[in-house]
């Protein structure tokens, strides 16, 4: 078995200085480690630490305390000590991340909000797009929106231009926050089979779901968050 | 590979006063090819000092700047010789100010004012510097058809845009910008905002462009610098900084901006 992504100890606490300096405990003592090929799956109510979690690995969260180390390509790097322009470099070739909601960007069709992390890696923006499309078809979301910019789009669509954003670039690792929330049983099922897909080719997952069908279909293990939390 | 290369631009304990008046202390940051640093605060906290410092309008207190050349040498422009220095400040460098009137030629027509740089790099030719202007309005989204009218008879947000298009005729690889979108109108903002997003991403620009707009280093910036009466007090990636913040005033800066 092939370690793609490891956290030993991590731990997190929130200072609040706008109201006088208190602190929130939110996680600590977080330790597992991902597989290649293996989705993982983070459980717990909410306000657990599921989110912070996937955060920190992702890079947009400091990490207090341990290490998060990401295999790729014969390197390691902890993220917890990487400089900006190695997490950046993460983004591009190892690490992608599904947010909860789109941050749209003004006036970008949706067709290049798609394709443009490929174009940023060198690919001919025609080829980009044209990728981007087919995975846009493969998610249901119809050819007649591709032109226009996500902002104006239903929940469920934006969500699924934003998957389609994380997928298309062949990551192996994928954080994913609620991929299919906002999405009806049909996109929810395309997603799910896109999931299983990348599994299959290596893909090391982390998600965040609480549909416990989704959860059954996807997860190899399922980690209960609140026992990393942080006593009172 | 990328990481190996050494940095464009680097800055070194970067100090000015005015007098007894800080106008910013010891910043130090280095920037790489293709990448945008967003300098953020509010107004008096030394991010427009620092602007003036990296582009050589002001004379620092202490510190300096080191630039890397097209040929690979790393220099300090200060020591350049004149003619030397204003021709890497006309061709490889670009400078938007937020009031476009200080950037633009407002007596001559948009085509000569996007011309200017490639007379400066010895274009001779007419009708090509003609060819490439007007190339250059279509890019930015400004009528052909104008090309002759001077920029007094723009708007806001024209003016904004051809003074970008004055700039990067040059195809300079860093370009400064002091609050490009200030005193726009939001739906000229977002346009704007785009269109520098597309053109720094296309021509693998370097970028330092200071805003006290969180939005706006949001939708360009790859790392942030926030500073507070003159000193950088917390620097991260965008992202990083904008949902992570850890210093006080940055916390208070991020919670006081209402969600776009």
């Amino acid at each position: 078995m092939t370690v793609a992504l490891e956290l030993r100890e991590v731990a997190k606490t929130f200072t609040m200085h706008l109201q006088g300096g208190v602190l929130l405990p939110c996680v600590a003592g977080v330790s597992f480690s991902v597989q290649a090929g293996e989705c993982i799956v983070l459980a717990g109510p909410s306000g657990a630490g599921k989110s912070t979690i996937l955060k920190m690995v992702f890079g947009s969260y400091r990490c207090d305390r341990g290490r998060i180390v990401v295999h790729h390509g014969g390197q390691c790097i902890d993220v917890a000590g990487a400089s900006p322009r190695q997490i950046l470099t993460l983004r591009r070739g190892t690490i992608g991340y599904v947010s909860q909601f789109l941050r749209a960007i003004p006036r970008v069709p949706a067709l290049d909000v798609v394709a443009e992390p490929l174009v940023a890696n060198g690919a001919v923006r025609e080829e980009a797009r044209e990728l981007a499309g087919h995975l846009l078809g493969r998610l249901d979301v119809a050819q007649r929106l591709w032109a226009l910019p996500p902002a104006t789009f239903s929940g469920g669509e934006q969500q699924r231009v934003n998957i389609a954003r994380s997928f298309l670039p062949d990551l192996p690792i994928l954080l994913l926050d609620e991929p299919t929330a906002s999405l009806d049983a049909v996109s929810a099922t395309s997603v799910i089979d896109l999931i299983a897909e990348r599994k299959r080719r290596g893909t090391s997952i982390v998600a965040i779901v609480h549909d416990p069908d989704v959860r059954d279909r996807i997860a190899d293990t399922v980690i209960d968050v609140t026992r990393f939390a942080v006593a009172a | 590979m990328a990481d190996e290369e050494a940095p464009l631009l680097i800055a070194e304990g970067l100090s000015k006063w005015y007098g007894r008046q800080l106008g910013c202390r010891d910043v130090s940051f280095e920037l790489y090819e293709g990448e945008v640093i967003a300098v953020v605060g509010e107004s008096g906290s030394g991010k427009s000092t620092l602007l003036q410092l990296l582009c050589g309008e002001l004379t620092p207190s202490a510190g300096k700047v080191l630039y890397r050349m097209r040929n690979g040498v790393t220099r300090d422009p200060a020591l350049l010789g004149d003619a030397e220095r204003r021709f890497l400040a006309r061709t490889d460098w670009g400078l938007v100010h937020q009031d476009a009137t200080l950037g633009l030629r407002m007596a001559v027509s948009a085509g000569a004012n996007v011309g200017d740089r490639l007379m400066a790099v010895g274009w001779r030719h007419y009708g090509r510097i003609r060819d490439t202007a007007a190339g250059w309005l279509d890019r930015v989204e400004i009528d052909r058809a104008r090309i002759d009218d001077s920029p007094r008879t723009y708007s806001g947000g024209m003016r904004q845009r051809l003074q970008i298009a004055r700039n990067l005729v040059s195809q300079p690889r860093l370009v400064l910008m002091d609050e490009p979108t200030g005193g726009l109108d939001v739906s000229v903002q977002a346009r704007l905002l785009d269109l520098i997003r597309g053109l720094v991403a296309d021509l693998k620009l370097s970028v330092v462009i200071v805003t006290h707009d969180l939005a706006v280093a949001r939708l360009l910036s790859h790392r942030i610098m926030v500073m507070k009466d003159g000193e950088v007090i917390e620097s991260g990636l965008t992202d990083q900084v904008l949902e992570d913040p850890r210093e006080p005033y940055s916390q208070l800066l991020v919670s006081s901006t209402l969600p776009p």
